[in-house]
């Protein structure tokens, strides 16, 4: 759906604005890290994340001390907000991935400004994520059963469970993203290894940059690995959402117990992983003035995708309606039913609206080229995903098969408490990387300036 | 320590801690360790904050949280590497001969429950009761128990119970108490003791009735007054009317085809309840041979007996007296005007019961006034049930007359100041008596007021004198059961807090020098068998929990030709309310229960509470909602009480059940619902005219079971015994079964064994027994009223209960969930590090000890009948009760699921009992714990692969089910389904009243 | 302008890489190893005892049989520690004014349980029972090792679960005739497996599928 572009292309918007050179370039991004102060719109985010993550620490550690009982988790809800919030952290934590290899093996340049960030935040998020699944655990300083390795109970996991999955699937995720990101990192962290000023700064910076010094050899090195590491981690953007759907998908419970989900889950990581990518990207281009690097061509191209991606969750959506009657096993049709008219009516009709219909706007050329548009509709489609996320996990337990069984689930303060912890430390983790990392590529940068082309291909 | 005490030679404490330590199960009390000498330990207890209340406690401070970490920690710590700090192992000093350390001992005994025993087989380990079962030798048991007998051994170890004689709230001695009172009597010499009154509750205890006999002989003056809140004064004056003399009347279920109970719970209420329901569920298993019984009920509020009823008609109670001189007119008892009144069915109903004179029974509730049951005994007579399903024998009551006029004159005489010396023996009449008496007041004019009682409660807080009472497992002395039938109690344990027996207490009063309970008993039977035969009797009554030959003869009164039976009542439909004993904690006397404050209700469901039944009409007419706070006015007397609002409910009636709003029950059981005794007046004990105001103000309560509707699936399946004997395949048909051989994965090996359970429907009374049993066994915690309302209640097994039909009159339900064991669990495919698992005899088994906690197990358990430890809900190294837990099983640490294991810890135990004699496990060699508690012989558990087996049999039966069996989980515990015989002739809006 | 670092140090960066790898997997190793030592499950640490009882003395040199002292072992999951009582038996004769007996003698006088330190301790939820392993053929040694060579007791074995699934997965290995259970110096016969697999066939040995039975020993 995106249209191959290169930077020489008359047709299609620039990928940068006109007159930069190399020097330049690094200048304008470098200096965000070295030389520009340290503004107070950044004192004052950080600050607040430093609030949030605070909060996430004294919720960790009541619940360490009492127990998952401080959340709103009973029977028959046995997982509740820890669970919402681990898959949608998930979710989102998939654009990075998706936009550093799958773009960049498509050659899709306009992915160079946004990748950098693209692929931290997966991180950050993928860290959040990491969180839950420890946390909800009855007995979370047990976690290492989960992980095959000869212990002295002669046990092993138990390995037709898609919890085991789950920890290969993530650990693997997170294992390269983080490589990819830092390799990606390495020419950089040279350039503010060479351009930092002050003792420190050169010689943290020098031991990241690991002695690159950007020869024509280690170019090469760096090009193939790279490549080959976005090779790697291709397979992955589709593997671990679809990982995390079977944690539902091979449930019995009436709502969970279905064949679309791993495509309707990716899709959706997608969707919400481009959502935040614009959520992000539009006020910082904002605030550090790089609407030239980041420009009106990246963000129409973000909403293209999260356009397309809405379109498979909505099918996604649609089929999980039409197989409850088509099944016509009495308990899917009752739990959809219940989904639309039982007591968390309200949730499900707000994720129809927030991740449905709002995002229909996207049609509109003239609402993809207003950026505060943009804007509000990407907030929209993280609401609508953490409440979809919410809708699979409570609305399909709270009244499966039994109904002598049936409860409502209402959280808790600690749950809350934990959920916007947890975005706390995203943003946190994003605040420092922000002023102490590049966070848009210089060299990729560089390479897609007109001149530039005899260097790229070789 | 107590030599006397047969086959438990010691049991002082520094015995019991060596036993425990010397224990090779759990040691989870290992604490005790820590206990040097009873004094400390007395000191511990005082100070020990039950784990029952902390439960409880909303917030608990930090020192707790940190405790909770520790205990959290140090299990985490066992798996992981296994050195721990050195352990001791404490022998015998020397080792009574019996005992085989690590094997439990099993002792006859009986409890005493309003007065009337029930026998009992108790299990000791290592010296603790921990378990007690249904002694299957005694006629008022036949084997089986109820809830309050399951729960007895909780309250043996309750940390509440008072544990020092006290004198004006200051601990004082028993010494002390005896000299003060020897005082008192020796001035009461000079006139005869008329001023001396003993009121106990009912007394049918041979011994302690021929002490106090002794003192009324040394004071000719003084008086003896029984007194039972749930008292049957109306029995009593109701044969008084009808035979012109005092009879306890029996009945024989298992005779009758056709019965009709107006208002009389006798499911759950009286003291051969447990029988009855053993005989009247015979009648209800359905099999070739057996011809199913037809049950009438007419009830106010819907009991456990009204559940099971064919046809149940909900009338105010005050209309039923109406119906029994309906009955009795239309079956020719002379002189009775025929009321008005529309009651469609009634023609019906007494054609069915003349149609089967000689084998039906008619039957009312101690509520009833003595007319109505002088009339029901001219009907049984006049339908020749007399003698075959009804019959009469002498009280077995001691002291037998009208309890509420004796008490009433009690109060007066003490108001008049004519009383000095009042001796309490049991009982709680501060609390329990009624209103209009005043007991307080009255009681505080006697000069020397002394109350023996379990717990420092609203009596023994307002006499000079407490004195702890001793268990019935702490002490020994008799009781007589419902037929009179004599059975010895026989401690398993010493006194834990030096508590009396009232047998004891009254003969130390009288200076004998027999003092313990051992003697005075043992020297009653002995005069009363004679010295030669003694030993031998009293060898077989103390092994086998009956006295032999004290069994009362059947006697056959005449009735009296010139019954006066007052004129019927005007049909009216003024708002009344009615009193009913709370189906769990009873009249009070188990408030301080932890295991019965959580036991759901019967039918509502509900824990911790004890919410005022109304019917749905009456609710909607007052705009009022479940929860919802009305003021009851019954003669000026106000009550503000949250309502339920109970399917099946008499319109225009408002239910209102005793034994709430105690204020020194113990930690446990103060503060709780509201007391109900506040407007029981001594003339409408049963029934008052009031009105119902709605305040607007709302209070929470706790149901385990929000939703009863079956919403149109089969979790219970029925059908008419009309349908089934047309064609039986009309239940198991109902769903096409799934190929049995449809899984992904491998098909298991067959085990040596298959265990699996049948459990009927039809049968089963919904009476609890199989829970708390299941709770006592499994060491399972409670969790508080805060913790059952978020969801989370700790029950194994649970009994849900689902109404269909028009809200008014529906057809109610009950179903015991435990866990399936399915063949094909959900549970285990996705339990990430195979804490449960599949073991080779098809029990689906939970490893705590290797649980993390993801929960997805019960997640994927479509029958959600796994339990989480939210919290540390079990105690670690606390109070008493740990003295109660069954080293057999685990105790769960906070973190870990737990669910029914079909008590894994006793097929272990066969299987190694087996194994040694190299022989096969027997059938019925493993009971679990439900299945010996049924009264109803409901649960059957056993080798489904063995064709001869009981389940076996039973699974072969056309009503056997599996619950949601399309899902081919293939569960091992199997339902048979419910039917009801319907009368034909009553149209099928009839059973709505 | 002058690098912060010399191009020997890529050196070290190279390291790191290698060093991820290596490094890691060491330590990994070194903890698998570590729980299973002796330091940990306390395997061979001899307990101190308020009496020096030593087994060796009983056992060894005179001869006295387990289930003297460890009377319950045929019977209950528990074998029984004796009361003092029984070591009463002889000492109320033989060394009856030893010093070392004194605590003995103390505990018959007062009536006060010698506490002795356990020596061979399971977890709380494992359920072990004697009775049925000797039943089956587990002799004593198999378990708590040359008694008769000990004179103050140590732990033989790690009792470590994957100790314990050792035997219950091949329990042919392990088991001895019945009337040689007691026996501290039983070996078994040529080809000790087929040996075994007759015995285990002799005595219905359970299944490997029942014996590894998480309820077998967890409830």
């Amino acid at each position: 759906m995106v249209e191959e572009v290169s930077p020489s292309d008359p047709g299609g918007a620039p990928l940068i604005a006109a007159n930069y050179t190399y020097s330049s370039i690094t200048d304008r991004i470098a200096s965000i890290v070295l030389t520009r102060p340290t503004t107070l719109g950044w004192l004052a985010g950080f600050a607040l994340s430093c609030l949030l993550l605070i909060t996430l620490l004294g919720a960790v550690s009541y619940l360490l001390l009492r127990g998952v009982g401080i959340w709103g988790v009973n029977i028959p809800i046995a997982w509740g907000f820890a669970i919402v919030n681990f898959v949608w952290w998930i979710g989102i934590g998939h654009a990075g991935t998706l936009i550093s290899s799958i773009l960049l093996l498509l050659r899709q340049q306009w992915r160079t400004s946004i990748n950098r960030f693209a692929e931290a935040m997966t991180l950050f998020a993928v860290a959040c994520a990491g969180l839950f699944p420890l946390l909800h655990l009855g007995r979370p300083w047990f976690f290492y059963w989960l992980v095959p390795y000869p212990n002295t109970m002669g046990l092993w996991p138990q390995f037709r469970s898609p919890l085991v999955w789950d920890v290969f699937a993530v650990g693997t995720y997170l294992t390269v993203s983080f490589v990819f990101w830092f390799v990606g990192l390495i020419p950089d962290l040279a350039t503010l290894r060479d351009r930092a000023t002050h003792r420190w700064p050169k010689i943290v910076y020098g031991i990241l940059a690991m002695g690159w010094r950007g020869s024509a050899i280690h170019w090469r090195r760096y090009e193939s690995a790279y490549l080959l590491l976005a090779g790697l981690a291709t397979p992955l953007v589709v593997s671990v959402h679809t990982v995390v759907s079977f944690d539902f998908s091979v449930g019995i419970v009436p709502g969970w117990h279905s064949t679309i989900f791993p495509p309707y889950f990716v899709a959706g990581a997608i969707y919400s992983g481009f959502a935040m990518v614009a959520t992000l990207a539009i006020p910082i281009r904002a605030v550090y003035h790089l609407q030239d690097f980041i420009t009106m061509r990246h963000l129409q191209n973000m909403a293209k995708i999260m356009l397309a991606t809405g379109m498979i969750v909505a099918y996604g959506y649609m089929m999980e309606l039409f197989m409850a009657w088509f099944s016509g096993s009495l308990y899917e049709a009752y739990t959809m039913k219940n989904r639309m008219t039982g007591p968390y009516a309200i949730l499900y009709w707000g994720l129809i609206l927030t991740n449905i219909l709002i995002p229909q706007a996207l049609w509109f050329r003239r609402v993809r080229a207003s950026v505060p548009a943009l804007f509000a509709i990407s907030l929209s489609v993280n609401i609508g995903m953490w409440l979809e996320r919410f809708i699979i996990v409570v609305t399909s337990l709270h009244r499966d098969f039994m109904p002598s069984v049936w409860r409502m689930y209402s959280p808790t303060i600690w749950d809350w408490a934990t959920f916007a912890g947890s975005i706390g430390l995203f943003f946190f983790l994003l605040f420092l990387f922000i002023r102490f990392l590049p966070m848009i590529s210089i060299s990729e940068m560089r390479q897609i300036l007109p001149g530039s082309h005899v260097r790229s291909e070789s | 320590m107590d030599s006397k005490v047969p086959r438990n030679p010691s049991f002082d404490l520094a015995a019991i801690r060596s036993r425990l330590a010397s224990e090779n199960g759990p040691r989870f009390w290992r604490s005790l360790e820590e206990l040097a000498d009873s004094a400390i330990f007395t000191e511990y207890l005082r100070h020990e904050y039950p784990r029952q209340a902390s439960a409880l406690a909303e917030a608990p401070d930090r020192r707790q949280f940190l405790r909770l970490m520790a205990a959290s920690l140090a299990l985490a710590g066992i798996p992981a590497c296994s050195s721990a700090p050195p352990e001791k192992i404490v022998p015998y000093v020397i080792q009574p001969e019996n005992l085989v350390p690590g094997k439990p001992q099993y002792f006859a005994t009986a409890m005493p429950h309003t007065g009337y025993g029930i026998g009992l087989i108790a299990t000791s380990t290592m010296g603790r009761p921990t378990k007690i079962d249904g002694n299957p030798d005694h006629p008022a048991s036949l084997g089986a128990t109820d809830i309050f007998a399951q729960a007895s051994v909780l309250d043996l170890y309750d940390p509440d119970r008072s544990k020092a004689v006290t004198r004006d709230g200051r601990v004082s001695t028993f010494d002390a108490f005896l000299r003060a009172l020897s005082a008192e009597l020796e001035s009461a010499r000079t006139n005869d003791g008329a001023k001396i009154r003993i009121l106990t509750e009912t007394v049918t205890s041979p011994v302690l009735a021929s002490q106090i006999r002794t003192v009324l002989q040394k004071f000719p003056k003084a008086q003896w007054i029984s007194y039972e809140p749930v008292s049957d004064d109306n029995l009593r004056a109701g044969s008084q009317l009808a035979f012109g003399g005092y009879f306890d009347t029996q009945y024989r279920f298992d005779k009758a085809d056709v019965i009709l109970s107006l208002d009389s719970d006798f499911l759950s209420a009286g003291p051969a309840r447990i029988r009855i329901t053993r005989e009247f569920s015979q009648r209800r298993s359905v099999t070739a041979d057996t011809s199913m019984n037809r049950l009438y009920v007419a009830e106010p509020a819907m009991t456990i007996t009204g559940a099971m009823a064919d046809h149940r008609f909900p009338m105010r109670r005050s209309d039923i007296g109406n119906i029994a001189r309906a009955v009795a007119q239309r079956c020719g008892v002379q002189g009775i005007a025929m009321p008005v009144g529309a009651w469609p069915w009634l023609e019906a109903v007494v054609a069915d019961l003349k149609r089967h004179a000689g084998t039906s029974l008619v039957i009312a509730g101690p509520s009833q006034s003595p007319d109505v049951h002088a009339l029901i005994h001219s009907v049984n007579h006049q339908l020749n049930n007399t003698g075959v399903t009804v019959l009469q024998t002498d009280p077995v009551e001691e002291n037998p007359g009208d309890q509420r006029a004796s008490l009433q004159s009690l109060c007066e005489q003490m108001r008049s100041g004519s009383v000095d010396v009042l001796l309490i023996l049991g009982g709680n009449p501060v609390y329990t008596a009624p209103a209009d008496f005043d007991f307080a007041s009255g009681m505080d004019k006697v000069r020397f007021r002394m109350h023996l009682g379990l717990y420092d409660d609203e009596t023994s807080q307002r006499c000079h004198w407490h004195i702890p009472e001793a268990h019935y497992l702490e002490s020994w002395g008799d009781v007589r059961a419902y037929d009179g039938t004599a059975s010895i109690i026989q401690p398993l344990i010493n006194p834990l807090y030096g508590g009396k027996s009232a047998a004891e207490l009254v003969s130390a009063a009288l200076g004998n020098t027999l003092q313990s309970g051992y003697d005075i008993t043992r020297e009653y039977w002995r005069q009363q068998t004679g010295d030669s035969r003694f030993e031998t009797i009293w060898r077989q009554a103390v092994q086998k929990g009956v006295v032999p030959d004290t069994t009362f003869q059947m006697r056959t009164p005449k009735l009296l030709s010139n019954v006066q039976i007052g004129n019927p009542s005007p049909p009216s439909n003024e708002m009344e309310n009615v009193f009913c004993p709370d189906p769990t904690v009873f009249d009070g006397r188990f408030a301080n229960n932890g295991w019965l404050q959580e036991l759901p209700k019967p039918l509502s469901r509900l824990t911790w509470d004890n919410a005022a039944g109304i019917s749905p009409r009456t609710a909607e007419s007052h705009h009022l909602g479940n929860g919802d706070v009305i003021e009851i006015d019954s003669g000026g007397r106000k009550l503000e009480v949250p309502i339920w609002i109970s399917p099946g409910h008499a319109d225009d009636s408002v239910t209102l059940y005793l034994g709430y709003g105690r204020r020194r029950a113990g930690r446990v059981g103060n503060d709780l619902g509201t007391n109900a005794y506040s407007i029981r007046t001594s003339n409408a004990p049963w029934t008052a005219a009031a009105s119902v105001r709605k305040t607007g103000k709302r209070w929470p309560l706790a149901s385990t079971q929000l939703h009863q509707s079956m919403e149109d699936r089969d979790n219970v399946r029925t059908a008419t015994v009309a349908a089934y004997s047309r064609d039986s395949k009309t239940v198991s048909e109902k769903r096409p079964a799934v190929s049995k051989d449809l899984s992904l994965y491998p098909k298991r090996g067959a085990g040596d064994y298959a265990w699996g359970m049948s459990i009927d429907l039809n049968t089963c009374v919904g009476c609890n027994a199989c829970v708390v049993a299941c709770q006592a066994e499994n060491n399972i915690p409670i969790v508080g009223k805060s913790e059952v309302l978020r969801g989370r209640e700790m029950h194994w097994l649970r009994i849900d209960t689902y109404f269909r039909g028009e809200p008014d009159g529906p057809e109610a339900f009950f179903q015991p969930v435990p866990c399936m064991h399915c063949e094909n669990a959900p549970c285990e495919l996705v339990c990430p590090v195979a804490a449960t698992t599949h073991s080779s005899e098809g029990l689906n088994e939970m490893t705590y000890n290797r649980c993390v906690g993801t929960r997805y197990c019960s997640n994927n358990c479509p029958y959600k009948v796994r339990r989480f430890n939210f919290f540390q809900y079990s105690s670690y190294g606390e109070s008493t009760l740990e003295l109660l837990a069954n080293p057999e099983v685990s105790v769960r640490s906070r973190g870990v699921m737990e669910k029914c294991t079909y008590c894994v810890q006793r097929i272990n135990a066969a299987h190694i009992e087996a194994e040694k004699q190299d022989r096969p496990i027997r059938d019925g060699e493993v009971k679990t714990a439900c299945q010996v508690a049924c009264p109803a012989n409901a649960i059957v558990f056993g080798d489904v692969q063995n064709p001869g087996s009981d389940v076996a049999r039973l699974k072969a039966e056309a009503r056997n089910y599996g619950l949601l069996e399309e899902l081919n989980t293939r569960p091992r515990t199997t339902y048979l389904a419910r039917l009801s015989n319907r009368n034909p002739e009553i149209p099928a809006e009839g059973h709505h009243g | 302008m002058s690098q912060t670092f010399s191009r020997r140090m890529n050196f070290l960066s190279r390291l790191t890489i290698f060093g991820a790898v290596f490094i890691v997997s060491a330590v990994a190793l070194a903890i698998i190893e570590i729980v299973r030592s002796p330091y940990l499950t306390e395997a061979g640490v001899v307990r101190l005892q308020p009496v020096p009882f030593s087994h060796k003395h009983h056992v060894g040199d005179i001869g006295i049989d387990c289930r003297y002292c460890h009377s319950s072992v045929e019977r209950s999951a528990f074998a029984g520690i004796p009361p003092t009582k029984t070591c009463m038996n002889c000492h109320s004769q033989v060394w009856s004014d030893s010093p070392e007996l004194e605590p003995v003698r103390a505990s018959f006088r007062n009536n006060t349980s010698i506490e002795w330190t356990r020596v061979n301790r399971l977890p709380d939820f494992v359920y072990f029972d004697h009775s049925i392993h000797l039943a089956k053929g587990v002799g004593c040694v198999t378990c708590h090792g040359q008694v008769d060579a000990m004179p103050l007791m140590w732990r033989e074995k790690s009792l470590s679960m994957e100790w314990c699934l050792e035997c219950h997965r091949n329990p042919a290995r392990y088991i001895r005739p019945r009337e040689q259970v007691f026996a501290m110096h039983w070996q078994p016969p040529a080809a000790p497996q087929d040996f075994g697999q007759k015995l285990a066939a002799t005595y219905k040995i359970l299944s490997t599928e029942k014996l590894t039975n998480c309820s077998t020993c967890h409830r």
